[in-house]
C-alpha cells in the first residue's frame, strides 16, 4: 500500500442480520478502502453470504449501517446500490440462462444505456447509435474477461468456467466501483481458477475495488490486500494475508482446538 | 432477402379482399386479425416479462365498452342525485379514449401486481378481469347489462375536403385491422429490441441478477402491462366497431385462453410466434367446418392438434422453425465484433 491515506470506499459499522431467533451476523464492522481487494473468510454459516446479501439490499439489517462513498446504503433496493456503482455476483451460478452470451451482456449494460419508452417508441436517432455502441462495448467486455464462446451461443450452453467469468462480465458491464464476488471459483478446475485470477489482476487494474467471498486459499492469499476472518457471525481476526494465516483464532476456527495448540 | 420475405408477406396480407371473393371468409380474417393483435399485447407480458396474464380480455373488454360508450353517448348516476351526462363523440376520440383508459387499467394491475409474481400475478388478473365482467353484467344504467350495447357507429374518419371515409362492410374493416396490426407489431418490436425489451427478459429469466445489474424490475414490468393493455384495448374497440354490438360476454374467460393458446402454440417470446399461432388457431374452426363431419368431431380435432403441437413443439411453432429459416445465422451476423476494434487493445 502507497505511504498516503488511503480513502474509504465501504464502511460496515456494527452491522447484525437475524433470520427470526437466528443470528447470522453479529456487530461486524469493517472497511474496504477505494482500490482494495479485501477477501471475506470463515467457515461455512460464519455469515459471509448473509453479510453480502446485507450489503447489496437483498437482507435487510437488523443492526448497524453500511454506507458506500459516504453514502447509507440500508433500506435501498438492490438496484439502487447498483446504480451507486455496487455491484454483485451470486454464490449459486446466476445467468441469464435463455440468453446468448452477449444478450447477457447487452442485459447487464442497462445503467449505460440512456434510453427512455418515448424515444424507444420514436425511433430516435440516438437510440439506434446507442445500440451500436452498446454492442461494441459488450464485446468488449466479453475480451477483457476473457471469454472464448462465440456471442451468439446460448448461456446454458457454456462449459462452467465460461459461465462463471460470464457473471463477472454481466456484472462489469453494470460499471461497478466496488464489485463484490461470492465464492467465484468454486467448483472450478486448476486451469480455470488460474484464469480467473488473470481476470481478476486486469478488474484491478480497472481501480475498481473488489470484496471476495472465498473459499480458495491460494486465491485469497494470493490477490487480498487484506483479509477479514468470520466465525459464526463475528469477525475474529482482520490484516494482511500473512497475519491472518498465522492468527491462532483463524487456525482454530478452521481446524479446531489441537492444531491452534501446536502452532503456540 | 430478410425484407423481401417481409414486402411479399404483407402484399400477400393487403391482396386477400381482392381475390378471396366470400364475405364470410373475409369476416373470419377480420375476426382473427383482432385476435391476432391481442394475443401480440398478451405476448408481450407472458413472453417477455415471463408473466401469465388471465385477464386480458378483460383489458379487450374494457376497451370495447369505453370506445363504444364515448362514440354513443351515454347518461349516468354517480351519486343518486347526481347525473353525468356525455353526448355522444367522434369515434376516433373514443377509440383513443379505450386506449388511455385500458393503459391506466394496466397500469394500476402492474402496481398492484408489485412484487406479485408467478401465480400471484396470474390470480390477480383473473380476479380482475371477472370483477370487471359482473361490472358490465350489473351496472345496466351504464352498460345496459345483458340487454348489450347496439347500434355502435363505425369508425369514421373525416378531414374536411380531404379525406372521408366510414369503416363500414368488410373490405374496409379488413384494412382497418390489418393496418393496426402492423402498427401493433411494429410498437412491440421497437420495444422488445431495446433496453426496455431486455429488462423485461432479463425480469422473465432471473430477477434477483437483473436487480443486482441496476435494472428496476416493477418499473419494467408497469410498462409492460400498460403497453400490453393498451393494445388489447386497441383491439376490443377495434372489434366493437366492426361488429357494432358489445355484451359483457366478451369478457368470457375462453376469449383470455384463446389467446394463450394464440401465444403458447406460435412460440411465446417471439415477434412472430402470436402471428403464426392467431393465424393458425383463428383460421382452423373454418378449416374443420369446411370438412364433412360432425361439429362435435371438429372440436375435438381442434383440441388433439392443439396438444400436440405443444407436445411436439413445447417451445412453439416459430422457434421450432427457426433452424430451417436460418435465422440462427442472421444472428450471428448481427452480433459479430465490429471488425474495426483489434482484440489486443481491449483486453489492455
Amino acid at each position: 500500500m502507497t505511504a498516503e491515506t488511503p480513502r474509504i470506499a465501504l464502511t460496515v459499522e456494527r452491522l447484525s442480520i437475524r433470520f427470526g431467533g437466528l443470528t447470522a451476523v453479529e456487530n461486524m464492522s469493517f472497511s474496504v478502502h477505494e482500490g482494495e481487494v479485501v477477501s471475506l473468510i470463515g467457515p461455512n454459516g460464519a455469515g459471509k453470504t448473509s453479510a453480502f446479501n446485507a450489503i447489496t439490499g437483498y437482507l435487510p439489517a437488523a443492526a448497524g449501517d453500511i454506507a458506500y462513498r459516504g453514502k447509507r446504503l440500508n433500506g435501498l433496493k438492490p438496484n439502487r446500490i447498483a446504480e451507486l456503482g455496487v455491484v454483485r455476483t451470486f454464490q449459486k451460478t446466476s445467468v441469464f440462462a435463455g440468453q446468448t452470451v452477449i444478450d447477457n451482456i447487452l442485459i447487464g449494460l442497462h445503467l449505460r444505456s440512456r434510453q427512455y419508452p418515448t424515444a424507444i417508441l420514436l425511433r430516435f436517432p440516438f437510440v439506434a447509435r446507442e445500440e451500436k455502441e452498446l454492442l461494441e462495448e459488450a464485446h468488449e467486455i466479453l475480451r477483457f474477461v476473457g471469454i472464448n464462446a462465440p456471442a451468439a451461443e446460448l448461456a446454458s450452453s457454456l462449459p462452467y468456467g465460461e459461465l462463471r467469468l460470464l457473471e463477472v462480465a454481466v456484472a462489469l458491464a453494470a460499471r461497478p466501483t466496488l464489485l463484490l464476488l461470492d465464492e467465484p471459483v468454486s467448483g472450478m478446475n486448476p486451469t480455470e481458477t488460474a484464469n480467473f485470477m488473470k481476470t481478476l489482476t486486469r478488474i484491478r487494474a480497472r481501480d475498481i475495488t473488489v470484496l471476495l467471498v472465498e473459499h480458495d486459499m491460494k486465491i485469497v492469499m494470493g490477490v487480498s490486500d487484506r483479509v477479514v476472518c468470520l466465525n459464526q457471525g463475528r469477525i475474529i481476526a482482520a490484516g494482511a494475508p500473512l497475519e491472518i494465516q498465522r492468527d491462532p483464532d483463524v487456525i482454530r476456527a478452521y481446524l479446531g482446538e489441537r492444531y491452534a495448540r501446536a502452532q503456540d | 432477402m430478410r425484407r423481401l420475405a417481409t414486402i411479399a408477406g404483407l402484399a400477400f396480407l393487403f391482396s386477400i379482399p381482392l381475390w378471396l371473393g366470400n364475405f364470410y371468409l373475409l369476416h373470419v380474417c377480420i375476426i382473427t386479425g383482432i385476435f391476432i393483435i391481442a394475443a401480440m399485447s398478451l405476448n408481450l407480458l407472458l413472453g417477455y416479462t415471463g408473466q401469465l396474464s388471465l385477464g386480458q380480455a378483460a383489458f379487450f373488454g374494457i376497451g370495447a365498452y369505453v370506445s363504444s360508450l364515448a362514440s354513443l353517448g351515454f347518461e349516468v348516476h354517480l351519486l343518486p342525485d347526481w347525473l353525468v351526462t356525455v353526448d355522444p363523440k367522434p369515434v376516433w376520440f373514443g377509440m383513443a379514449c379505450a386506449v388511455v383508459v385500458t393503459g391506466l387499467c394496466g397500469w394500476a394491475i402492474g402496481r398492484i401486481a408489485f412484487k406479485v409474481r408467478g401465480a400471484y400475478f396470474v390470480i390477480v388478473t383473473i380476479s380482475f378481469a371477472e370483477v370487471v365482467r359482473l361490472v358490465a353484467l350489473n351496472w345496466d344504467e351504464l352498460t345496459q347489462g345483458p340487454m348489450a350495447l347496439n347500434n355502435i357507429p363505425p369508425l369514421s374518419l373525416v378531414i374536411p375536403g380531404l379525406l372521408d371515409i366510414t369503416f363500414i362492410g368488410k373490405v374496409a374493416n379488413y384494412y382497418l385491422v390489418l393496418v393496426f396490426a402492423i402498427l401493433s407489431y411494429g410498437i412491440i418490436a421497437r420495444l422488445v429490441r431495446s433496453r426496455a425489451g431486455r429488462a423485461m427478459i432479463a425480469l422473465k429469466e432471473n430477477e434477483a441478477l437483473a436487480a443486482s445489474v441496476g435494472i428496476d424490475v416493477t418499473k419494467y414490468l408497469v410498462l409492460a402491462t400498460v403497453m400490453s393493455a393498451a393494445i388489447a384495448g386497441a383491439a376490443g374497440a377495434l372489434y366493437a366497431h366492426y361488429v357494432r354490438i358489445v355484451d359483457p360476454n366478451v369478457f368470457l374467460f375462453i376469449y383470455t385462453v384463446t389467446m394463450v393458446i394464440m401465444v403458447v402454440a406460435g412460440g411465446k417470446g417471439t415477434l412472430a410466434g402470436p402471428v403464426v399461432g392467431g393465424v393458425i388457431f383463428g383460421l382452423l374452426p373454418e378449416g374443420l367446418r369446411s370438412l364433412a363431419i360432425a361439429p362435435e368431431v371438429q372440436w375435438i380435432v381442434y383440441g388433439i392438434l392443439m396438444i400436440l403441437v405443444v407436445y411436439l413443439l413445447p417451445q412453439g411453432i416459430v422457434p421450432a422453425l427457426r433452424p430451417f429459416l436460418q435465422h440462427r445465422r442472421h444472428l450471428d451476423a448481427q452480433k459479430q465484433p465490429p471488425a474495426d476494434i483489434p482484440a489486443s487493445e481491449a483486453m489492455s
